[in-house]
């Protein structure tokens, strides 16, 4: 009997990845997109720009359209077009917003709409509709030993350069106006923040295309918030989540044949509607009116 | 007594629009200054102006005593996020910026300055708690022990005491008091002309121009005040370019 129930456990949750190596490759390298995604999203939720995260995913298209256009379905071709469209979309609506009569979010609202019709434009210049589909929702069981190298990478260098950042940016977050007049951190704080941001995504849309690579972002991130007020155990819990999600979203797509960057991110948002519910930190439940209150 | 802050024909605006006209002092080392005047009549502004937060469209703000990033600045509707999960002592830590930057430590000296100085505010205890917990007052006090931290030799107060209960106002003086018998230069924008009679030995009366500058008597008298409140708050959209000289 017991003998059993492990074949089983082991038939369901191990054996998918002992056995395909590309089952393998998708798990490292959607892992390493979630252990750099969660810090990153923690403080896109805290900084309100859960929604940023989504624009700027539009927003690389063009760049990987073009790369796509020149070199075919090339990694560095897509990933240079990929990160120079996101870059410069940041800048150009950091720069609108500062120097026109347009809000932030109205100028990046702007320019990632025009970047997303470019792309498709650009897009349907050549190539079919499984390429598109490639782009729109990569293909994590399809990485090769240079897109995985590059995953890894990009997720290393991510957390290292946010440890170097994190004061920084905290405090940009927290109060921009007071980091200003003390020291002029805030600006490169924001770009290198925005560019991880950007690098992150280009990576992200390998695996699981320029749509859902935010979701592996965000969702974990605003999970993480609802079990906990404190930023370091919010980063933790959202990497515990991304990586769970990663490993579970594989699995479900292995035994029930589905495709499986849609199902990562639908795991991921199972966590979030569980932690909407339950979460120990302003989920439904703890908002309901305590029974009794304390004395001081 | 040495000047902390020399400001020659300053002019302050928004879209052309002078906000801080053709204002020109000194203000010395160690002083206390009140700046008073009607709403629209650039008190804010002025201090946005000395602490480099705008740049003027005319004359220049001298700053003798520290460079402009060692001025302490509260602003009047500080833009902290207050639902950002920073607690209490972290908040105040930051104080020491300066001297930690981007990545440094604090030392066991900084660590007892940082308790130190959320003491002088009467928040010990609080060191754990989320800034998201507190009231306004002690969110203003919290504020206070972060500017104390910041050790500058001039420090600006755009109205510090708005919404904040008696009790707190007279402990923050303290802390006013105790900047200035260090020989800190502290400018104030303040509404409460009775506290600046109190307290303040000088006071600014600004309408967009300057209507008086000197020893608080002399500056708050009636005919004074009559003529600040006599400003036009609005801009004048005709207006034609100033022509004063330089």
């Amino acid at each position: 009997m017991r003998a059993r129930s492990v074949s089983i456990f082991y038939d369901l949750l191990i054996a998918p990845f002992i056995e395909f190596e590309f089952m393998r490759r998708a798990l490292v390298g959607a892992c390493a997109l979630a252990l750099a995604g969660s810090p990153l999203g923690v403080f896109l939720l805290l900084r309100r720009m859960s929604l940023t995260g989504d624009a700027m995913a539009h927003a690389i298209l063009p760049g990987a359209a073009v790369g796509y256009l020149i070199a075919g379905l090339s990694l560095p071709a897509m990933t240079i077009g990929g990160l120079a469209a996101g870059l410069s979309v940041a800048l150009l609506s950091g720069l609108v917003a500062r120097f026109t009569a347009l809000r932030e979010d109205a100028s990046l609202a702007g320019f990632y709409l025009m970047s997303l019709a470019l792309g498709v434009t650009i897009l349907s210049l050549r190539g079919s509709s499984v390429d598109l589909l490639h782009v729109l929702f990569g293909n994590v069981l399809a990485l090769d030993e240079d897109t995985l190298l590059f995953l890894a990478g990009v997720s290393t260098f991510t957390l290292l350069a946010l440890a170097v950042g994190y004061r920084a940016l905290a405090m940009e977050t927290l109060d921009p106006g007071f980091l200003s007049s003390v020291s002029k951190a805030g600006g490169p704080a924001q770009v290198l923040f925005l560019s991880l941001v950007v690098l992150n995504l280009v990576a992200g849309f390998h695996a699981l295309g320029t749509l859902l690579a935010v979701g592996i972002m965000i969702l974990p991130a605003a999970s993480a918030r609802l079990w906990s007020p404190d930023i370091t155990r919010m980063t933790l819990i959202a990497a515990v989540i991304g990586l769970v999600s990663s490993a579970a979203g594989l699995l479900l797509s292995y035994h029930f044949n589905l495709p499986p960057g849609p199902l990562i991110v639908l795991t991921a948002g199972g966590w979030h509607v569980v932690s909407m519910i339950f979460g120990l930190s302003g989920g439904y439940l703890r908002r309901l009116p305590p029974r009794r209150h304390l004395e001081a | 007594m040495s000047a902390a802050l020399r400001i020659h024909d300053l002019t302050l605006a928004y879209d052309r629009h002078p906000v801080v006209h053709h204002l020109s002092g000194e203000i010395e080392q160690g002083a206390l200054l009140a700046v008073c005047g009607p709403n629209g009549g650039g008190k804010s502004t002025l201090l946005k102006g000395i602490v480099g937060a705008l740049q003027p469209i005319g004359g220049k703000v001298e700053r003798l005593a520290c460079d402009a990033r060692a001025i302490a600045y509260l602003p009047q509707a500080a833009d902290v996020d207050r639902s950002f999960p920073i607690d209490v002592f972290d908040m105040v830590a930051m104080g020491h910026w300066r001297s930690i930057g981007w990545f440094g430590g604090l030392s066991k000296t900084q660590r007892a300055r940082v308790f130190d100085a959320i003491a002088s505010v009467g928040l010990t205890g609080f060191e754990d708690r989320p800034i998201g917990t507190l009231s306004g007052g002690q969110m203003q006090r919290v504020l206070f022990a972060r500017l104390l931290l910041q050790d500058a030799p001039i420090i600006l107060l755009d109205e510090p005491f708005n919404a904040i209960d008696q009790r707190t106002v007279s402990e923050l003086l303290e802390l006013v008091a105790r900047w200035r018998s260090e020989k800190r230069t502290v400018i104030v924008v303040l509404h409460d002309l009775d506290l600046v009679r109190r307290v303040f030995p000088q006071t600014l009366l600004l309408a967009r121009e300057k209507i008086a500058w000197g020893p608080t008597s002399e500056v708050l008298r009636p005919e004074n005040l009559l003529s600040a409140r006599r400003m036009v708050e609005a801009f004048d959209r005709e207006a034609h370019e100033c022509e004063r000289a330089a």
